[in-house]
């Protein structure tokens, strides 16, 4: 399981890294939403897995005992996930709006030169 | 020390903005609101430093879970007064953009928006949680997304595209360095992850996680590298906007970079070496740019970066002298910086231009505006007794004794193009005649002369509120001078801060 999780760690950092680096903006978006998952993932893997084990008090006891489930990854991971939600959205419209304006796809069309500054 | 005080910067400017939402498309009450909040935080800021200069540091448990398993906050000296000069800064700019931001910008929410990037701000300085820090990363760079879109130019969205794309690797590589660190040590609380990250045996590990960190870190605050967002998106919007951005936004960055470094990730040879190299190529290429750049703005943005560089340089020697440096520079730089913008702002208001090339005579039109841009731009210049001038002796000192030559240069050569380009500015804008009009219908435009006398103040206001406090850091170096020493020992030895939060081990 950690070295399937790992593998796919390291494919979504690596595409998302690239498509960062191409030049369309489409592909600029792409590349933030594979890293957002390629972050969550690598938390919840370095959060260590333990299966079967949920983070639960019995009613008997009052402190957890033994190997237990790590919860506090998958809250980080909760939050990660609203936050890069959240980012993506906005830089969904921005490019929308960006394309709509300057009507090109190409990143190095985004230069207004400086004579048209005011 | 618990005290539930220290919350209170960051509640303030939420409520601000709270409210001016009900009072959506009120353009007047939205001023009115945030005017007002801004000088109540600035009062709550300047008591929240007294009592931590005083009274040691504060901290407050969140919801009472107990460190180091629930959020904390921690008011240190260094934090308040970093929330102290932010509350200066917001105060300013908040006047200022009741008079400078149109009022289509003001009804699509500008004020809740510049409330909530305070109050990130805010949080971002006085959290205790590393996990915590990057939410309140995540809410300054939303806020600011919004804030420099705001308007829709052509040139603003092209530049937010950068600034966006940029911004989002920076949060995914500092997201990664935390995932890391919580893997390594099991830990989110930076005074727990202090004593945890010191017992690692595996140094090489704790150093690539510090990696993850300082890129993180540096392309927030534009560093040599990773500055090149920086100068292609701070021209764009609004010169309130940019006011804050460049006063504030690169600063926090920079604050991260000293408490990571100081707090948990001790530098070894390796990443002192690294972050020398980092703080001369900062410096010789920013102020390389700014020598070529004929808008103002894109000139002030080059600034920016050449003078992040002075910063990282004190941080990168490490001993206790070049902290205070680094931090006197850091709190001139924060009151310098944002008042560089609004003056941006206000020389567009008096031409209607800001490119050299059609600016001129404005001493000879506004000579008494033109006294107190000249104290700002000499603060900035470094010219003794103002306030650019004495960390730099700091810096000098601690370059002389840890035999940091190459350092020591970069300074000076950064430190003497300043100079010239601010000479140069002053030269164009100030005593060069307004050049004649080419006949193309390019006649210069005073939007100032015709305002009424309360807009004026209201513009002017700040730029002289801002240039006050420039003046008591130079002219007050020893008081500061003393504050500065504080903090930096503060960082030398971190066991009061540890022993704050998570109280004293028996």
């Amino acid at each position: 399981m950690e070295i399937l999780l790992l593998i796919l760690t390291g494919l979504l950092y690596s595409t998302g890294i690239y498509m960062l680096l191409r030049r369309s903006m489409v592909k600029l978006l792409i590349g933030i939403g594979l890293l957002g998952n390629g972050v969550n993932i690598l938390i919840f893997l370095l959060g260590t897995i333990t299966k079967g084990k949920p983070p639960v008090i019995e009613e008997a006891a009052d402190v957890l005992t033994g190997i237990y489930a790590d919860p506090i990854p998958q809250a980080l991971i909760l939050t990660a996930i609203v936050i890069s939600f959240g980012l993506q959205a906005f830089a969904i419209v921005l490019l929308k709006r960006v394309y709509v304006l300057v009507n090109s796809d190409d990143l190095d069309d985004l230069n207004t030169p400086e004579e048209e500054d005011i | 020390m618990t005290d539930n005080y220290i919350i209170l910067p960051v509640i303030i400017h939420l409520f601000a903005a709270i409210l001016q939402l009900f009072l959506w498309r009120r353009t007047v009450a939205h001023r009115v609101v945030s005017v007002t909040a801004c000088f109540i935080a600035m009062v709550i800021a300047i008591q929240l430093f007294t009592k931590v200069y005083n009274g040691g540091i504060l901290i407050m448990e969140a919801a009472n879970w107990k460190a180091p398993f629930g959020i904390v906050f921690v008011a240190d000296i260094f934090s308040s007064s970093l929330v102290l000069l932010t509350s200066f800064s917001a105060l300013a700019v908040s006047v200022f953009s009741s008079a400078g931001i149109s009022r289509s910008r003001i009804l699509y929410g500008y004020f809740p928006i510049f409330h909530f990037l305070v109050m990130g701000l805010n949080g971002a300085f006085l959290t205790g949680d590393i996990f915590n820090l990057y939410v309140w990363f995540e809410v300054i760079i939303i806020s600011s997304f919004v804030l420099m879109t705001l308007g829709g130019r052509k040139a603003q969205v092209e530049g937010a595209v950068k600034y966006m794309a940029m911004n989002i690797l920076a949060s995914t590589f500092f997201l990664t360095g935390i995932a890391i660190l919580y893997g390594i040590t099991g830990s989110l609380n930076m005074a727990d992850l202090s004593l945890k990250v010191a017992a690692i045996e595996n140094r090489n590990l704790v150093n690539i996680t510090a990696l993850f960190f300082i890129i993180g870190f540096g392309i927030k605050s534009a560093v040599f590298p990773l500055y090149f967002w920086l100068p292609s998106s701070y021209h764009t919007p609004p010169s309130a906007v940019v006011a804050t951005f460049g006063g504030l936004l690169t600063k926090v960055g920079i604050y991260a970079l000293f408490r990571m470094c100081t707090l948990i990730f001790i530098p070894d040879e390796f990443t002192k070496n690294l972050l020398l190299l980092i703080a001369v190529f900062t410096i010789i290429t920013g102020s390389f740019g700014a020598l070529i750049k004929r808008n103002i703005r894109r000139l002030f943005s080059y600034l920016i970066v050449c003078h992040i560089g002075f910063m990282i340089g004190g941080l990168s020697m490490f001993t206790q002298v070049a902290l205070t440096g680094a931090l006197i520079y850091l709190f001139h730089d924060i009151m310098v910086k944002t008042n560089m913008f609004l003056i941006a702002g206000l020389i567009r208001q008096l031409r209607g231009t800001m490119n050299m090339d059609k600016l001129g005579g404005l001493y000879a039109d506004y000579p008494l505006i033109s006294l107190v841009i000249a104290i700002v731009l000499f603060s900035l210049a470094g010219v003794p007794p103002l306030s650019g001038f004495w960390p730099k002796i700091s810096l000098f000192e601690a370059g002389f004794e840890g035999r940091h030559y190459i350092l020591i240069a970069a300074i000076i050569i950064g430190s003497f193009l300043t100079l010239y380009v601010i000479a140069k500015m002053w030269a164009e804008v100030f005593w060069k005649n307004i050049p004649a009009s080419k006949g193309s219908g390019e006649e210069i435009i005073d939007g100032f002369a015709a305002l009424p006398l309360s807009k004026k103040i209201m513009l002017v206001g700040p730029i002289v509120f801002l240039a006050a406090i420039t003046l008591y850091i130079g002219l007050g170096a020893e008081n500061i001078a003393v504050l500065a020493q504080r903090i930096s020992a503060e960082m030398m030895d971190t066991t009061p801060y540890i022993e704050a939060v998570l109280g004293n081990p028996q």
